[in-house]
């Protein structure tokens, strides 16, 4: 429910609405004209798999991070949440609040989108002392 | 003469010094180099990737490797200042920052409407001081003459010029 609040399938392509969940299923993004689409939850697990991987190296998280940026959507709180702790991991905090950062650009001026990330994110960043951009006075220019 | 052959020597030469410098040492400053060495990955401030290559500032001071240390620690340990440093050290510009934009475009347009105006300057100047005077044919006597002769051999007189006289009347329509 909260997944389909964050995706609705326009054309093919993945955007973000402003209205709460009124949508049912959730639509497959890429449209090929054959072969299996992907579903949201195939495509959120992929990702989460691939940021919980427990040797993960730097480069492969910058890489998937500014791949996942890529992306037509905003990340489930669930992949940004894998992305954090890969931070943790690597001992990097400077890129988990930059992680934070590109949320907020990503929803560009659907409002809503980035608080709610963060409320759902707020465990884990008490968790592991994570300040949000807000908290450190750089989300003003 | 002399002075502009002296200026493009000192810039050759400073070109040159700044290309034979060895790529390390040139690598090591992240920040406002003239020559930039593309053959290492290169920092860069971009909405679209938000973890650059590499980190801004790459030689680190013996307090700010004291920092780097504290950060393998628990992140709840670190004050709001410590992490603001840290987030500084692997980043030049915050989003927000970057997104800025600046106030070029004033100076542009304010440039671009100075030179007009030089211009103009220019223009008025060559009509007052380089065109000679206009042929006797345009001075206000000649034209009346004129105008008058080409009412008596009533020049185009079914829908232009003649036409527009009222020969009763003398005067235009």
């Amino acid at each position: 429910m909260f997944r389909a609040a964050l995706r609705l399938s326009v054309s093919g392509a993945r955007s973000l609405t402003r209205s709460r969940p009124q949508y049912t299923a959730s639509v497959a993004a890429r449209s090929y004209s054959h072969g299996k689409q992907e579903t949201d939850e195939e495509f959120d697990a992929r990702w989460v798999t691939y940021f919980s991987k427990p040797d993960i190296d730097a480069w492969e998280l910058r890489k998937g991070m500014n791949t996942l940026i890529g992306y037509d959507l905003v990340p489930e709180p669930k992949i940004l949440e894998a992305a954090l702790r890969a931070c943790r991991r690597l001992d990097d905090l400077a890129s988990a609040i930059r992680i934070l950062e590109a949320v907020k650009d990503k929803a560009g001026p659907h409002k809503e989108i980035y608080p709610y990330v963060i409320q759902e994110l707020q465990p884990t960043l008490s968790e592991l002392g994570i300040p949000t951009p807000e908290e450190l006075g750089i989300d003003k220019a | 003469m002399l002075a502009s052959r002296a200026l493009v020597r000192g810039l050759q030469s400073g070109f040159w010094r700044r290309v034979s410098t060895s790529s390390s040492a040139w690598a090591a400053h992240t920040h406002d180099v003239d020559v930039i060495d593309c053959s290492v990955p290169q920092y860069n401030n971009r909405l679209d990737t938000p973890l650059p290559d590499i980190p801004f500032v790459r030689n680190l001071s013996a307090e700010q490797k004291k920092l780097k240390e504290k950060e393998k620690g628990p992140w709840t340990q670190l004050t709001k200042e410590e992490k603001l440093a840290i987030y500084r050290l692997t980043h030049e510009l915050t989003f927000p920052e970057m997104k800025k934009g600046s106030k070029e475009w004033m100076t542009v347009l304010g440039g671009i409407f100075f030179f007009l105006g030089f211009t103009g300057l220019l223009v008025w100047w060559q009509r007052v001081f380089v065109y000679g005077d206009v042929p006797h044919t345009l001075s206000q006597e000649w034209v009346e003459k004129q105008t008058q002769r080409m009412i008596d051999m009533r020049v185009n007189p079914v829908h232009g010029f003649a036409h527009k006289w009222d020969y009763e009347k003398k005067q235009w329509k």
